[in-house]
């Protein structure tokens, strides 16, 4: 699989140099590399889940240590792994539905699968069926009994075919099955714009004034969306120093005809008393409801609250981390270059680098996100509907398997 | 009636007296007042007269009566019992009865109802000057009545011998006056005072109108209170009451003048077309207008940017009523060239001077009036240049007033030479010492190891830091920068050049800067009564984070900034700049999406110039009267707006610590320090200055309570 590892390291070389840009179009690419490498994996006669798993994980910890801000990364290794997991599990059910002693069976399967516990199996299993469903009273009440009711459920759909027999068709099916379900994802990455903005409507009545900061794809569409229903609004832009995306954004609405108008970031807060909504985009949401959004938009956040003035943040589910944040501030940022705020040099002429301690005297700092705290937000919209803050962590296990938390390969695993 | 004037006499002057105070040199007012005799000085007396009447009005009742009445052991045993027709009559809104029933009562049995229930005889009152939270005997009775603060303005508030006639008429007023006058009820005692002036001379005015159309109740009202006012002092009494009623008007209609003055003017606004097109006429720049205005700024003149300034200069010769320096000025405003508060006041100072230097006042003209519509027309010409900023207009407000003051036998250049040494003054006291006075206030709020964050370049905030450098206190500066105008990069590259240690960012990153800073000191352009702080855009983001990171934001700002107007948003007033220069980025050719759709219909670009802080956001406001909370903005402005001028070079307090104590009072929301340059005359006129040595030990909405050498004392606000 040489041409695998070319196209790690030339995925691998874009991250570290920051040549992706968006959380939507790394997402994207990092499924399309995982799904080639997952065809491009030899699988062995047992076991070809735990091999799946490992190499999508030994590339998914480069691919995250190459740009460890950039959480979509993590979140589509991690959506992949619940994919072979659950696909897995899936065969495996259907595989055992004849047998009678189904805990035998369970037990069976997990000593394939490098010791996984009978209940994360259901679980994995109870997971996989709610993601297909929306959440509803009975998916939850369901979940409770979980290791009781998934033996019994795969067991009726279950087809008496003798295992033995089954095992080389297997092997092929979980891998197909696997990239089916992988391209179902990049799809659903590719058209998470659409399913986002048809929900516009629902939330932009005429004559609304919105606010918005920097540029996101998603909002430029869920705007787009509520303008094509005839609604008619305004849109407030703020620039988004120091990349100054808002002037993009404004431009491109413009040209679908919406009235907006461009303001500095400083004016913020005084335009937000005669705004009804903010609106934003999000670099990643976290699993507390936080959002990691480009710089400033916790001002923008504060000052929605200080106004009551709804703020909702706009988020495919690729960008659905299930990490809870710990001074994200820091640890989820990435200071880029001072150039965008002062010329190289232009402060030479007042710098006195012989004397002293040799400390400068000058720092820049240029952040290029904010995290805002689930408190500030108002409203989350993702392509599965709208969503409080507080329930992001159960939106987020829907997509996540429990064990691929950390996508750490073992001390053990070699490469 | 002497009595009641005396003892005004006592109290008004003091209630103005905001001063500054030492104990050796006495305000002439209150040495007047200190001599014990009650029959001084009439004519004095009744101008003030209305002002302190009311304000046994303002005074709530008593709450520890024992303590007050320990406070001032001299007086209880002159106390008398009001008489009990009083409190019967006495129903709330029936005016008339409640002039009857104030003025039965004899002067002498007045009793005290006012600071802590301190009750006292007149004797007692006038021979203790300084006994201030008494209230004027006859008032006194009025107060003693358990009704509402209404009524008894309504008694107060007549004047001597003529106001009695119209008395139903004139409480009327009152109630409507009142209702008018809504304001926030913060400044209690000088709004009373004022108030009561104004009261006053309606109720002068009533008089005069319904003279001789006495009811029979208001005719015994008038009977019974001669007979009182007549008591004490017999033998003055005519001649005073003469002296009272022409004073009275004459002195009431300059403070009613005044009253008027003090409430702001509508700001011009720019979508009423009449006014606009009245306007264009009279302005010598003829901007264009912008074409793409935004829709909620429509009251705001928005022109087109850069279309001045050639026009401008191609009209130097024409406009030949311009005196060269204030063109000069308005060119250097509208380029740019000169901005930020402090500079453009202190330009258009120096250029008024050099225009009234070359003065002339034509033939058949009266100085002050030619002079004052020759500022007029200047000014006009700098607003077209660039709308004025608080400040200038302040401080064009005290040229006007000190243009005004001139008598008209002075001679043209004594005149001149006066008006040259006030502008020089203001200068200098106003914003030179005011500066001065900030920074040393403030470089005491900064400790080693703090790491300050400014917004922008503010001058006074820039003197602090050097100042603080200076003094070699170890410190980091955040400096905190925002498009379009990146005033940030000029202070950062003054501070580095000092040797100050900065960090540099832009506003978006405040939220990621915060968590390391531990004060944040901002400038303002004014502040305005409702503790509101207008300044630079986005001061009012950085205020807003550092109050969500539980960091004390100070705000430095000159008191001569400050003013009366209140303001909820930054979109009723403000500034527009020049939208050109949000579209365009300096520096960074990349950022080019909107070249070619400016001229779009349905983009606009917004340059706001201006926001407005709320009052919440501010921890403390350092000012040349000391530091106070945003709460107290509006005291300031009160007795600022009196048009005193503190004499800093007498009694400079830090010049001199010695002679002030280091007493902190907080009074009506007030920090007091008398070292520095307010002094509480106004609510402690019996303790001299150079005494004071107390702690705060609670304050509530009423009172303060106060440790006075071991002593409790309530003091009610």
């Amino acid at each position: 699989m040489p041409d695998t590892q070319a196209l790690v390291n030339d995925f691998l070389n874009k991250l570290k140099k920051r040549k992706i840009e968006g959380s939507q179009a790394t997402a994207r690419q990092t499924a399309e590399l995982l799904r080639s490498v997952i065809s491009q994996q030899r699988v062995p006669y047992t076991n070809q889940a735990g091999a799946l798993i490992d190499a999508v994980k030994a590339i998914g910890e480069q691919l995250i240590a190459a740009n460890p801000v950039e959480l979509a990364v993590g979140n589509i290794v991690r959506r992949v792994l619940h994919i072979i997991r659950e696909e897995d599990l899936s065969l495996t059910t259907a595989a055992i539905g004849g047998l009678n002693l189904s805990a035998v069976s369970d037990d069976e399967n997990d000593d394939d699968r490098d010791g996984d516990s009978t209940l994360s199996a259901a679980a994995v299993a109870a997971a996989a069926r709610s993601t297909l469903r929306p959440p509803s009273l009975q998916t939850l009440l369901e979940d409770t009994p979980v290791s009781a009711a998934v033996p019994q459920t795969s067991s009726s759909g279950g087809d008496s075919e003798g295992k033995t027999a089954d095992k080389s068709s297997r092997s092929r099916k979980l891998k197909h099955d696997v990239i089916e379900a992988v391209n179902e994802l990049i799809q659903d990455i590719v058209t998470c714009h659409e399913q986002i903005a048809e929900q516009a409507v629902e939330h932009i009545h005429q004559n609304e004034v919105i606010l918005t900061l920097g540029s996101s794809r998603t909002v430029l569409e869920f705007l787009f969306a509520a303008k094509e229903k005839k609604r008619s609004f305004r849109v407030f832009v703020a620039e988004g120093a120091p990349r100054y995306q808002g002037h993009l954004l404004a431009k491109e609405l413009v040209a679908r005809g919406l009235q907006t108008t461009l303001i500095t970031d400083s004016a913020v807060f005084a335009m937000i008393s005669r705004v009804n909504m903010v609106i934003v985009g999000a670099h990643a949401v976290m699993a507390n409801g936080g959002v990691i959004a480009p710089v400033g938009m916790n001002l923008v956040a504060l000052a929605a609250q200080k106004h009551a003035v709804p703020f909702v943040v706009l988020a495919g589910s690729h960008k659905l981390c299930p990490l809870y944040p710990h001074n994200p501030e820091v640890l989820l940022n990435e200071l880029r270059s001072p150039s965008e705020l002062l010329d190289f040099g232009e402060f030479s002429d007042c710098m006195d680098f012989g004397s002293g301690s040799g400390s400068p005297l000058l720092h820049v700092v240029n952040p290029a996100f904010d995290y805002v705290p689930p408190k500030l937000v108002s409203l989350f919209i993702t392509d599965a509907g709208g969503h409080n803050p507080s329930y992001m962590y159960r939106l987020i296990a829907d997509y996540y398997s429990a064990d691929d938390l950390v996508v750490q390969r073992r001390a053990t695993a070699g490469n | 009636m002497d009595s009641r004037r005396s003892s005004r006499a006592v109290i008004d002057p003091k209630v103005r007296q905001v001063g500054f105070f030492t104990s050796a040199p006495l305000p002439p007012d209150r040495t007047q007042s200190d001599p014990p005799d009650p029959i001084r000085s009439p004519p004095l007396a009744d101008a003030s007269s209305p002002g302190n009447s009311l304000s046994p009005v303002m005074i709530p009742p008593p709450r520890h009566p024992s303590d007050s009445l320990l406070r001032l052991p001299h007086s209880p045993s002159d106390a008398f019992p009001p008489p009990s027709p009083t409190t019967t009559t006495t129903s709330l809104g029936d005016f008339s009865d409640d002039v009857t029933a104030a003025s039965s009562p004899p002067p002498a049995a007045a009793r005290v109802r006012g600071r802590g229930s301190s009750v006292k005889q007149q004797g007692a009152a006038s021979s203790f000057p300084g006994g201030g939270f008494e209230v004027p005997p006859s008032v006194k009775a009025p107060s003693s009545v358990p009704a509402s603060g209404l009524t008894t303005v309504s008694v107060v508030k007549l004047p001597p011998g003529i106001s009695e006639n119209a008395g139903g008429s004139v409480s009327v007023e009152v109630q409507s006056d009142r209702a008018l006058n809504s304001k926030p009820l913060k400044e209690k005692t000088s709004k009373a005072e004022r108030r009561a002036i104004q009261e006053a001379q309606r109720a002068a005015k009533a008089a005069a109108k319904a003279e001789g159309i006495k009811t029979p109740a208001v005719t015994a009202l008038a009977n019974a209170k001669s007979a009182k006012s007549t008591k004490p002092s017999p033998q003055r009494n005519d001649s005073a009451v003469v002296v009272a009623a022409s004073e009275k008007k004459g002195g009431d209609r300059s403070v009613e003048k005044d009253r008027k003055k003090d409430v702001p003017h509508p700001r011009m606004q720019y979508d009423d077309k009449s006014r606009v097109q009245k306007l264009k006429k009279r302005s010598v720049v003829k901007p264009t207008e912008a074409r793409n205005r935004v829709e909620l700024f429509r009251h705001l003149p928005q022109y087109e940017h850069g279309t001045q300034l050639p026009v401008l200069q191609s009209k130097f010769f024409q406009l030949d009523t311009l005196h060269p320096a204030v063109y000069k000025v308005g060119l250097q405003y509208l380029s740019g060239d000169i901005c930020g508060g402090n500079a453009r006041c202190i330009a258009m100072l120096q250029a008024f001077q050099e225009a009234i230097r070359d003065y002339s006042t034509p033939p058949a003209k009266t100085l002050s009036r030619d002079l004052t519509a020759k500022i007029s027309s200047y000014v006009s010409f700098l607003i077209d240049c660039r709308p004025l900023s608080v400040s200038m207009g302040n401080a064009i407000r005290f040229l006007k007033s000190q243009i005004a003051k001139i008598p008209i036998s002075l001679s043209e250049s004594e005149a001149k030479a006066t008006l040259h040494s006030d502008i020089e003054r203001f200068i200098n006291e106003k914003i030179i010492l005011a500066d001065r006075v900030i920074v040393k206030h403030a470089v005491t709020k900064i400790r080693d190891g703090d790491v300050l964050l400014t917004y922008g370049s503010s001058s006074a905030v820039e003197m602090i830091l050097q100042h603080a450098h200076e003094l070699g206190k170890q410190f980091r500066v955040v400096i905190v920068d925002s498009r379009p105008k990146h005033e940030g990069k000029l202070l950062l590259r003054r501070l580095v050049r000092k040797g100050l240690s900065c960090t540099y960012t832009h506003i978006n990153a405040i939220s990621y800067i915060m968590h390391e800073v531990t004060r944040v000191f901002l400038g303002a352009s004014s502040v305005l009564s409702n503790g509101t702080v207008y300044s630079r855009v986005g001061t009012a983001c950085v205020a807003m984070v550092a109050y969500g990171f539980h960091i004390p934001v100070l705000v430095c700002c000159e008191a001569y900034k400050f003013h009366e107007r209140v303001q909820l948003d930054s979109i009723c007033s403000n500034e527009l700049g020049d939208p050109d220069s949000i579209s365009k980025v300096p520096g960074r050719e990349d950022i080019n999406h909107l070249d070619g759709w400016d001229k779009s219909e349905n983009l606009q670009l917004l340059n706001l110039i201006y926001d407005a802080t709320p009052s919440d956001y501010v921890s403390l406001i350092i000012t040349d009267y000391g530091m106070i909370p945003p709460t107290s903005v509006p005291v300031i402005v009160r007795e600022y707006g009196r048009g005193q001028l503190w004499i800093y070079e007498e009694c400079d307090p830090l010049a001199s610590p010695g002679r002030c104590s280091d007493a902190v009072f907080f009074v009506d929301g007030l920090i007091f320090y008398p070292s520095q340059h307010l002094v509480l005359s106004f609510w402690f006129p019996d303790r001299p200055p150079s005494g004071l040595n107390n702690d705060l030990l609670e304050r509530s909405d009423n009172f303060v309570t106060v440790a006075e050498n071991g002593n409790f004392t309530n003091f009610e606000l």
